[in-house]
């Protein structure tokens, strides 16, 4: 059993396996209800709280919602928006009104070029996948420092931790600034010791955080000085 | 005995050339996640075939023409590698890859929540690097344990297993001299979970009692199937535990 997780029931299930009789419980993410009975779409880890059945995905692809802190990265520009790359299935839409600066028509590329990354928020999302992103709010800006790196998207919440708690942890451990974007990105900023010691815990995530909880290795980094990573 | 004549495919004892029993299938492993750059993978030998399935994305379809705007296509490429038989094969697309890549990916559209990803795209790379009969079953069981590897939400696997006809007796799983040289062929695309039939084709004839017959190897071999691909994700993620 996965010590990465948390919860009164955990048991790995596999897509079209029937969990047990839909009467009395609600269907959560990744279950679907057939003929009086509660079925698994996804594998992943199940779940029960407060009465409703989920599963938690061992992989998943990032579907953004509106409200969303992302990492983006500008992969086109035109004369008056930016298509931004948001590790989704589809590119996010900047358009300038939405930047933090006065952009002309045809001056985006002075504001940001492809490559650049910025700090994002998911503004709309239609159904069809149409993404806008804006940029007008309080941190949303360029990031011109620092490094990204990437974890998988269902590992996000764990590295979190509640209220923050894991993050702060690392946080303070590599005396790093970093962001977690729900996209999966997660950016860290700081001298160079303190980053390697941060990137080498998150891979550590996408490596092992289907088997091991994010706690239990910051613990084991912990015991690792920062120039050693 | 049907049309190759001389061609011996069952002993004298009415066992199979290869030692097998009527209703017993090859030996099967699955292994998943073995290509650490595709969303979700698997390998999977079925007696000398091997089958490497890939699985990525959703992604936005291109070309654009070829997007729903309701739901994700399904898009499967199934080749076989030259080496994969004895004669080389030339590398490529051709017709018999192109039929077996449009079965497989309307058999697996039938399962994948594809209206959960509008305007998408599901990209099923199915590569045979072994063949020796029934490479189409073992892709898309490789293709099925491989898409549950990336995450992608279905609502039920699906197995691939074939049954046939050799000397007028209904065998399970034909090997390469049971295909060449047998009377049918039936292979099948099986939902283990609610005993739905995904894809179903067939080569040769079938009475309605060796089709019943050939069937009923069919389910039971694919609830085998099915417990080695749950065992192989298992393995994967859970340590081996249940």
């Amino acid at each position: 059993m996965s010590q990465g997780q948390t919860g009164a029931e955990q048991r790995l299930v596999t897509p079209g396996m029937v969990i047990g009789p839909s009467a009395g419980k609600r269907a959560g993410s990744g279950i679907v209800t057939a003929e009086e009975s509660m079925i698994a779409t996804q594998l992943g880890w199940l779940r029960e709280q407060n009465n409703t059945v989920s599963i938690d995905p061992i992989n998943a692809a990032y579907m953004p919602r509106s409200g969303d802190l992302v990492v983006a990265t500008v992969a086109e520009v035109r004369n008056n928006l930016w298509f931004m790359n948001i590790n989704g299935a589809f590119q996010g839409l900047l358009p300038m009104s939405l930047a933090p600066w006065k952009v002309e028509f045809g001056a985006a590329r002075q504001h940001m070029d492809v490559g650049n990354v910025v700090l994002a928020r998911v503004q709309e999302v239609d159904e069809c996948h149409n993404v806008v992103l804006t940029m007008k709010g309080v941190g949303l800006r360029r990031l011109n420092q620092g490094t990204v790196e990437s974890i998988p998207v269902q590992h996000i919440d764990r590295v979190r931790g509640d209220n923050n708690s894991l993050l702060q942890r690392m946080r303070e451990a590599c005396d790093c600034r970093i962001m977690v974007g729900e996209n999966g990105r997660v950016w860290i900023d700081g001298d160079a010791d303190g980053i390697a010691w941060a990137r080498m815990a998150l891979q550590m995530v996408a490596q092992d955080g289907h088997s091991k909880a994010f706690e239990t290795i910051l613990s084991e980094m912990e015991q690792t000085t920062k120039g050693d990573a | 005995m049907g049309g190759y004549g001389d061609v011996q495919l069952l002993n004298d004892d009415g066992s199979r050339l290869d030692g097998r029993k009527l209703d017993e299938m090859r030996p099967v492993t699955i292994e998943a996640g073995i290509l650490p750059a595709a969303e979700g993978s698997a390998m999977v030998t079925h007696g000398l075939n091997v089958a490497v399935a890939a699985v990525y994305g959703p992604m936005e379809a291109h070309p654009r023409k070829i997007q729903r705007q309701d739901r994700a296509v399904i898009d499967v490429r199934y080749n076989m590698a030259p080496f994969s038989t004895s004669d080389r094969i030339r590398p490529g697309f051709n017709r018999r890859s192109r039929e077996i890549s449009k079965v497989t990916a309307e058999a697996l559209e039938s399962v994948v929540l594809v209206e959960r990803y509008p305007r998408s795209k599901i990209r099923v790379e199915i590569e045979i690097l072994a063949a020796e009969a029934g490479t189409r079953c073992v892709g898309i069981t490789a293709a099925s344990v491989a898409l549950a590897d990336a995450g992608i939400p279905m609502r039920d696997m699906i197995v691939g297993v074939a049954s046939g006809k050799i000397e007028d007796t209904v065998v399970l799983d034909l090997d390469k001299a049971e295909d060449n040289y047998g009377q049918a062929d039936l292979p099948v695309g099986i939902l283990p979970n609610t005993g739905e039939i995904a894809f179903l084709q067939m080569d040769g004839d079938l009475s309605l009692e060796e089709y019943n017959l050939a069937m009923e190897y069919n389910f039971k071999a694919a609830k085998e199937i099915h417990e080695i691909m749950v065992d192989a994700l298992r393995r994967r993620y859970d340590g081996g535990e249940a």
